[in-house]
């Protein structure tokens, strides 16, 4: 039964429990992976975006440093003769312009001939008549109007590239030639730099890097290279696109195509990191300007974001988890002293329907007795009547059946009064509730007991408290009430000792207490929860019937009021009774218990 | 005096005999009657005093036996006789004319003691009826 109750108590814990755990998580968890979603994917987007639009820009800025140097040599091809062009003086002069103009981007001047020797030189590596015939850039640019090479080492050993013009005058072709400084070239890109790791570089076709060689990338080269230019192969021929490029530069239309920009990931093997990359193409798609970051630092604010409310669902949950936890407890605890009160009263209504219907059967069984009894009273009166005749002597017999007559007589009373208590404990209705001072009552009903008092040897001890509020209640039944209280505790009391009944009166909140004490034998422990149910008593038989506290535990009940009993064997017994005062008046009426008299 | 002329009306026959024996022994004139429609055939039949009546009967009950004699024959006693020891059916016996009531069960000297005075009141009342005719012969003489 108990293991039974704590599996239910349990089951209810629990589903309390996770009812609660999966309202509060479910929308928890759902925004959450809503918003982070879509908070992920904008971010990402936006983030993306700003670097594909800076890296744009950036591919546009170094295309028009390109294409400006290259400008700059096709008006000097241009603008100035052969003559002055092929003598190491005349070209040391326009170098010299050209570095003021540009602070230090030409390192050098050349005039080739077409043969690939040089046959002018200004600049400070001394090349002197350096033969290029068989240089890559040469042949490459001599089939072009103007030529920008990919970096190289070429014939000094340093990382450099070729800006080259062909040139027609009198009847021969050259090539002006001039090298632009790698290192100022390299600052172009090296200055975009963002976070920790994000970085730029530039790459060709061939997937040689055309600025400061970043070792640690040379596995993401062919990444790169397939997602830039699809398709071609290292063997394919850039130099027919490149060349369509300039052409159409040269005519003016600068070949400002939407740029092709594209952005995709990878990893990092050597880290195991996930690397963005963002790349846009260059110097007519020749190359690519790539910037790559590693994913954690570009995202950093959406991790660090992420991070946070990670954290605070965890500790959300463990909130949760905590309330869960106790209010199910709570809940519970809450249900199950309900249950516990709920069951008490079941207790009790099941008391007082015991004792109702006790209280019916006990008035029809006295009901049902009275008659027989009646007339067996009747007939020994009539048996009495006739022995009065004179035909009967008075004999001994007679004598002795008079005896029993009178006995029969006095044993109907008995069972007369049984039977006027069991009806008048069950009874139900007494109309007349009238408002009693009770301490006028408590005076009445001591003078009627002074007798019986004085005759066991007890003396009453009064402490009434004055100006008590009236109690709504039927006289009679109160006097009943008193009278009963005062007989039992001077029942209690052994007549050769004597003692004290006190009787005292107070106030106690909205209720009129009357303590009726005695100095008593005292109830033991086992009789005391028993002392109110009919036919319960400890007198000796034919001195009590069991009835009087449970009549004064109806009529104490009828009036919505309490009694409750203290005793300790051998000290004594308290019976206090608590009669609810009517509202607020504090007056008693004239004609109040005081002069009602007769039980 | 004459013999006050009782009628006592309970359903239990032992006891309305008992009763009857040892009231004739102390000089009352009594009849029995063992229910309502009894004791009011009885009470149509002759003149009776006072009438004694158990409350609780089968069939016509006692309030209603009362109701019924107090309507034919207003100046006779009833003293109603209950075995309930509550207020309310002796109140309610007392408001439809009843003399007064006992408790079942009494003692005949009780029941003595209340048939004579209601007797005594019957008596009373009757006397009055006589001197107020007599006033209003000696007032009609006078016209």
């Amino acid at each position: 039964m108990a293991v039974d109750r704590q599996r239910y108590y349990q089951g209810i814990k629990q589903t309390i429990f996770f009812l609660i755990i999966l309202v509060s998580f479910t929308p928890l968890l759902g925004m959450m992976a809503v918003m982070g979603y879509e908070f992920h994917t904008a971010y990402r987007e936006k983030t993306l975006a700003y670097l594909e639009q800076l890296v744009e820009k950036q591919a546009q800025g170094i295309d028009s440093f390109l294409e400006e140097k290259l400008a700059d040599i096709q008006v000097l091809a241009a603008v100035l003769s052969y003559r002055e062009l092929s003598s190491d003086a005349g070209l040391q002069k326009v170098l010299q312009t050209l570095q003021e103009q540009h602070t230090g981007v030409f390192v050098d001047l050349g005039l080739v001939d077409s043969d690939g020797l040089q046959e002018a030189y200004a600049g400070s590596f001394k090349l002197g008549r350096a033969n290029y015939a068989q240089a890559p850039w040469f042949i490459q640019a001599s089939r072009q109007p103007a030529f920008i090479s990919d970096v190289f080492l070429g014939l000094r050993g340093l990382p450099h590239f070729i800006v080259a013009v062909r040139g027609r005058s009198e009847n021969r072709t050259w090539l002006l030639r001039s090298t632009i400084d790698f290192v100022a070239f390299n600052l172009l890109v090296e200055k975009i730099r963002m976070g920790s790791t994000g970085r730029a570089f530039i790459i060709n076709r061939e997937g040689e890097f055309q600025t400061q060689a970043l070792d640690d990338l040379s596995d993401a080269v062919p990444l790169i290279l397939n997602t830039m230019w699809p398709g071609s192969t290292k063997s394919g021929s850039p130099d027919v696109e490149g060349s369509r490029n300039l052409v159409a530069m040269r005519d003016g239309q600068r070949p400002r195509q939407a740029a092709v920009v594209r952005t995709f990931t990878g990893s990092d093997p050597a880290r195991g990191e996930k690397v963005i990359y963002v790349a846009a193409l260059l110097k007519g798609g020749d190359w690519a300007l790539v910037y790559q970051q590693n994913e954690a630092d570009a995202f950093a604010n959406l991790y660090r974001a992420r991070n946070i409310s990670i954290l605070v669902l965890l500790l959300g949950g463990v909130a949760i988890l905590a309330m869960a936890i106790l209010l199910s407890r709570r809940m519970v605890r809450r249900i199950s002293s309900g249950d516990q009160e709920k069951e008490m009263m079941n207790e009790k209504v099941i008391e007082a329907g015991k004792l109702a219907s006790l209280g019916e059967l006990a008035a029809g069984i006295a009901h049902e007795i009275n008659n027989p009894v009646a007339i067996m009273v009747e007939e020994s009166g009539w048996i009495g009547d006739l022995l009065e005749e004179s035909e009967f002597a008075d004999s001994e017999n007679v004598r002795e059946i008079k005896r029993a007559l009178s006995q029969i007589r006095t044993q109907g009373k008995r069972c007369k009064q049984i039977t006027h208590k069991l009806l008048s404990f069950a009874r139900k209705t007494d109309p007349v509730e009238k408002h009693l001072d009770v301490n006028a009552l408590i005076t009445e009903v001591i003078e009627l007991s002074e007798q019986h008092a004085r005759f066991s040897n007890v003396k009453f001890n009064l402490d009434l408290a004055p100006g008590l509020p009236a109690v709504l209640a039927s006289p009679s039944e109160m006097q009943q009430v008193v009278l009963n209280l005062i007989n039992n505790a001077i029942d209690a009391i052994d007549q050769k000792e004597g003692g004290v009944v006190g009787l005292t009166t107070r106030i106690e909140g909205n209720e009129v207490v009357v303590d009726i004490s005695d100095t008593g034998s005292g109830i033991p422990e086992a009789n005391l929860k028993r002392v109110f149910d009919p036919f319960f008593t400890t007198k000796p038989v034919g001195k009590g019937t069991g009835l009087g506290l449970s009549i004064v535990y109806g009529i104490i009940k009828k009036l919505n009021g309490r009694i409750t009993v203290q005793s300790a064997v051998g000290v004594g017994t308290t019976f206090h009774l608590h009669l609810p005062a009517t509202g607020g008046e504090r007056k008693v009426p004239e004609n109040g218990a005081g002069t009602e008299t007769g039980l | 005096m004459a013999k006050a002329r009782v009628l006592l009306v309970d359903d239990e026959e032992p006891f309305v005999a008992t009763m009857q024996k040892r009231m004739a022994k102390r000089d009352l004139a009594v009849e029995g009657a063992h229910s309502g429609r009894d004791a009011l055939a009885a009470l149509d039949r002759g003149a009776f005093d006072v009438v004694i009546l158990d409350v609780k009967m089968p069939g016509m009950d006692g309030i209603e036996t009362l109701r019924e004699i107090k309507a034919r024959h207003p100046l006779v006693e009833v003293i109603m006789l209950t075995g309930h020891a509550t207020v309310q059916s002796a109140i309610d016996g007392m408001k439809l004319g009843a003399f007064d009531y006992l408790m079942k069960p009494s003692e005949l000297e009780e029941i003595l003691a209340k048939v004579n005075e209601a007797v005594a009141k019957k008596s009373g009342h009757e006397q009055k009826i006589a001197e107020a005719r007599a006033k209003n012969i000696v007032l009609r003489r006078g016209d």
